[in-house]
């Protein structure tokens, strides 16, 4: 496994990709799978950003703290996220389309706002509580947790990735994988099918939280600093942005996509100041022109048959001057 | 079977439904017609549980179920297809009946997860059963193209075939002939009268008037939100009230969309 | 007393600048049925023009003003003819959309992030003082600004236009028409094209001139100020009921009197948990806001 992963990062060197890039990269491809598990049961949901700064702060609070392993800070994360994201869908799941988005972009800020307050709010409760004023630090609010010693390693990332993977795999070939694409589709029907659509698009949401909270374990223990402004509304836009770009049609296109997006501004690192404008642009480009994505087997399936009818006729006509 | 009682249904001044009672006997084709707007699509939603009586109760096989849930009442024994067709469009012909027979699946996932027995005998069965399903309803050579992309006389039929995946007790028809010709409509009315063959009830929501003689045994009429008539469709096609609320429509400029 | 009805006015001009960015939001959403999340970049541009018009060109504010505001709706416009009119030609799903204003705000603000740096060497710039009178007129022991009487003036004014030009003009009700049912509108010859670009301009220009009336109470411009707008604005619109214009200037009123009296009395750090919060229970509870139609918005 190691000299594999050494190989790769060889490869990948001329490109500008270190190690540390790669494991970034690989951080980003967990979050694809998060979103894509919502997108593939049709909901626009932008909740990852959220669960992401869940499993960090619970991530490092286990390791900090509790000095724990690692392991068991991801373990952590991944529940409290999911425990989390069980009163948060319920209702919120009830939501259609852009309603649904926002009100998930409004939970984003919800957590950035608990943990900038935490501290403070457990002060104030302390205070009125043992009459005599309390100074409580634990999260630091917007000052951030800071010297996270670097816990993760690239082969604990790819692990992660393959399990997820075809533990996604297995999921589209079952029967709550069905349901789930049903749902998608058309969920009147699907509930006339019998699936009881409010629970299947809880799982759903359950899962895709644990995912963006075991990203941000890993996350937090590769950049060893986090802040809350980090997971706000700008990071929800990216890992959207990794499933626009890769596209949604297959599991591995937002892992092309959240893996190229972070990726390229190493690769073009002279642009650097430009990074904005490259992701602006990419967004735009990518659903004016290449709706699919990058990784869009049916797209590309209808490309061929265009150029070979094409192809066919332009031969028919020379035959027949 | 299926009994409607008293069934109204209210959107703030606007009365859908008035005082509808129904009843649709064990092994039978009953046909619902009425004028555009009369409020039968109404009756349906009101029945598969995608919308609720203001007041009254629906019972089926004895068991009330007037406001339950869609797939609680799909679990009950009740299918439906709809008017605008409602296919799972991005998924192949096979999927759809693959999903169609989601209450037939124990899938638990750990079994997906893990390749075992159950789940590959399990599949294997489902996916044998579409096929016969697809053949069926001669949609054997669509079996891989997105559902979508059928024909629509294929559209159709694969709607109703992902109906009877569901194994049924009650089918619901709404204008399930819509946009046929005579000979697809007649050949639509043969599978009507085979599913009744085997045992299958069926409410069907019709305006092609052949067909409904085709199949139905006995007929009512909604007009206005109410039953104006019922019976054989002999007596219905020969009732003076009937003829008017249909001509009577004609007549006037523009009636209920 | 006095500090509630100082909080009271601070939080009516506030709220009139929210309310008129909202605006923006509801107009498109209500004629083209989509939200546009790249008017908080419009926002942006419009106290961007005219801070460059002030300050490089050397033009009155008088005329500066309205230069901007027809700046931000010439940008709002090109949004439409980018991001969103290619899409609807080609009956991509609405979700699309969003994402594509994404983008484009994404691109805008970059853009004027480099604009920024070549014209003022960093990302923060400000207006001059004494555009308009600093000293407070003191009015039965409240010391007002002038700043704020002119945003409460300027905002309402623009709002009464508006409804006038709704109700009452032949544009205003071929909106109103296309925001009906744009089919329809179609085919009773409505240039549906054509109305679609004037509710753009229309929309931008009004968040251009929010953008405006913020950066001159504030003083401070940078190309991050519409994120400080984009959300309070999306709650000022959830809250007023999605579609409804007047339930957006209601949602930017309350909105405003929510962050400015949770800040007088938490301090700063708790007003977006309020607003947020709001934004939150409001979209469980009660999702079409408080003037919208229900049934739209659950599934």
């Amino acid at each position: 496994m190691d000299s594999i992963i050494e190989f790769v990062i060889t490869l990948l060197k001329p490109l500008g990709v270190t190690e540390p890039v790669f494991q970034f990269m690989l951080v980003s491809a967990i979050l694809g799978l998060s979103i894509y598990l919502t997108l593939y049961t049709g909901m626009f949901s932008l909740a990852s950003a959220g669960f992401m700064a869940i499993g960090a702060y619970f991530g490092v609070a286990a390791t900090q703290f509790w000095h724990l392993p690692l392991g068991l800070g991801l373990i952590i994360g991944m529940l409290a996220a999911g425990l989390i994201a069980i009163p948060i869908g319920l209702p919120v799941l009830r939501l259609k389309d852009i309603y649904l988005a926002i009100a998930t972009i409004g939970f984003g800020e919800v957590v950035n706002v608990v943990i900038l307050n935490f501290d403070d709010v457990v002060a104030a409760i302390l205070t009125a509580v043992q009459g005599e004023r309390v100074r409580f630090r634990l999260i630091e609010g917007a000052r951030g947790i800071k010297n996270i010693p670097r816990l993760t390693e690239t082969q604990y990332l790819v692990f992660f990735l393959i399990i997820v993977g075809f533990f996604i795999t297995r999921l589209h070939r079952s029967r709550f994988g069905r349901s789930m694409a049903a749902i998608r589709d058309d969920e009147r029907a699907a509930a006339n099918m019998g699936i009881n659509v409010t629970y299947v698009k809880n799982i759903v949401f359950i899962l895709s939280a644990m995912l963006a909270a075991a990203a941000g374990v890993f996350s937090a223990h590769l950049t060893r600093i986090i802040t809350p402004d980090a997971y706000g509304f700008d990071r929800a836009v990216d890992i959207l942005s990794f499933a626009v770009l890769g596209g949604t049609s297959t599991w591995v296109g937002p892992i092309v996509g959240g893996m190229t997006l972070t990726a390229l501004p190493e690769t073009l690192r002279a642009v650097n100041q430009y990074r904005g404008v490259f992701t602006g642009m990419v967004l735009l480009a990518v659903i004016l022109f290449l709706p699919g994505g990058l990784v869009d087997p049916a797209g590309l399936r209808a490309t061929i048959r265009r150029v070979r009818s094409r192809l066919r006729r332009a031969a028919e006509s020379q035959g027949a001057t | 079977m299926l009994e409607l009682l008293h069934v109204t249904r209210q959107f703030g001044g606007l009365t859908a439904l008035n005082d509808v009672s129904l009843n649709v006997p064990a092994g039978r084709v009953v046909g619902l017609i009425g004028p555009n707007g009369a409020g039968k699509t109404t009756l349906i939603n009101q029945i598969s549980g995608l919308d609720h009586p203001t007041s009254g109760g629906i019972n089926f096989a004895g068991q009330p179920i007037q406001g339950a849930p869609p797939h609680v009442i799909a679990r009950m024994g009740i299918a439906r297809t709809y008017q605008n067709i409602r296919l799972f469009g991005q998924m192949s012909a096979l999927q759809n009946l693959l999903i169609g027979q989601h209450m037939q699946g124990r899938g638990s996932l750990l079994g997906a997860i893990f390749f075992s027995a159950a789940y590959r005998a399990e599949e294997k069965r489902l996916h044998l059963r579409a096929r016969e399903l697809l053949d069926r309803f001669g949609l054997g050579d669509s079996a891989d193209s997105p559902a979508a992309s059928l024909p629509y006389g294929d559209q159709r039929r694969l709607e109703l075939a992902r109906a009877i995946a569901t194994q049924p007790r009650l089918l619901l028809l709404d204008e399930p002939t819509a946009g046929m010709n005579p000979s697809e409509t007649h050949a639509l009315g043969e599978h009507v009268l085979a599913l009744r063959a085997e045992g299958l009830t069926v409410l069907v929501i019709e305006h092609d008037m052949p067909f409904i003689h085709q199949v139905c045994d006995e007929i009512y009429v909604l007009n206005f939100g109410q039953i104006i008539a019922h019976g054989a469709p002999d007596e219905i096609k020969h009732n003076p009230l009937v003829i008017e609320a249909y001509l009577g429509h004609e007549d006037s400029d523009d009636g209920a969309a | 007393m006095d500090t509630f009805f100082q909080q009271l006015i601070n939080a009516l001009s506030l709220g009139a600048i929210y309310g008129l960015f909202a605006l923006g939001y509801a107009l498109v959403f209500s004629v083209l049925g989509v939200l546009n999340l790249a008017h908080s970049a419009v926002f942006m541009t419009g106290a961007f023009f005219g801070l460059v018009l002030i300050d490089k060109l050397q033009l009155p504010l008088i005329v500066a003003f309205p230069l901007a505001m027809i700046g931000a709706g010439l940008v709002s416009v090109a949004l439409e003819f980018i991001a969103f009119r290619p899409l609807r030609r080609r009956g991509a799903p609405r979700i699309s959309q969003l994402i594509s204003s994404i983008g484009a705000s994404i691109l805008l603000v970059s853009i004027t992030q480099l604009l920024f740096q070549n014209l003022y060497g960093g990302t923060d710039a400000y207006f001059p003082r004494g555009l308009v009178p600093d000293e407070p007129i003191l009015l039965g022991g409240l010391r007002i600004v002038p700043i704020r009487v002119i945003i409460l003036i300027a905002a309402l004014g623009m709002m009464v236009i508006l409804q006038a030009v709704v109700s009452r003009t032949q544009i205003g009700q071929h909106m109103r028409a296309v925001a009906f049912n744009q089919r329809v509108a179609a085919l009773l010859g409505i240039n549906v094209g054509r109305v679609f670009v004037t509710t753009f301009f229309i929309a931008g220009a009004l968040g251009g001139a929010a953008g405006m009336l913020y950066g001159l109470v504030f003083l401070n411009v940078s190309p991050f100020i519409g994120s400080d707008v984009a959300l309070v604005g999306l709650t000022a619109i959830v809250l007023g009921g999605l579609g409804s214009i007047n339930g957006a200037v209601l949602g930017g009123i309350l909105v405003a009197a929510l962050q400015t009296f949770s800040t007088a009395i938490g301090g700063s750090s708790y007003r977006n948990i309020v607003v947020f919060g709001i934004l939150f229970l409001l979209l469980l509870v009660r999702p079409q806001g408080l003037l919208g139609q229900p049934d739209s918005t659950r599934t």
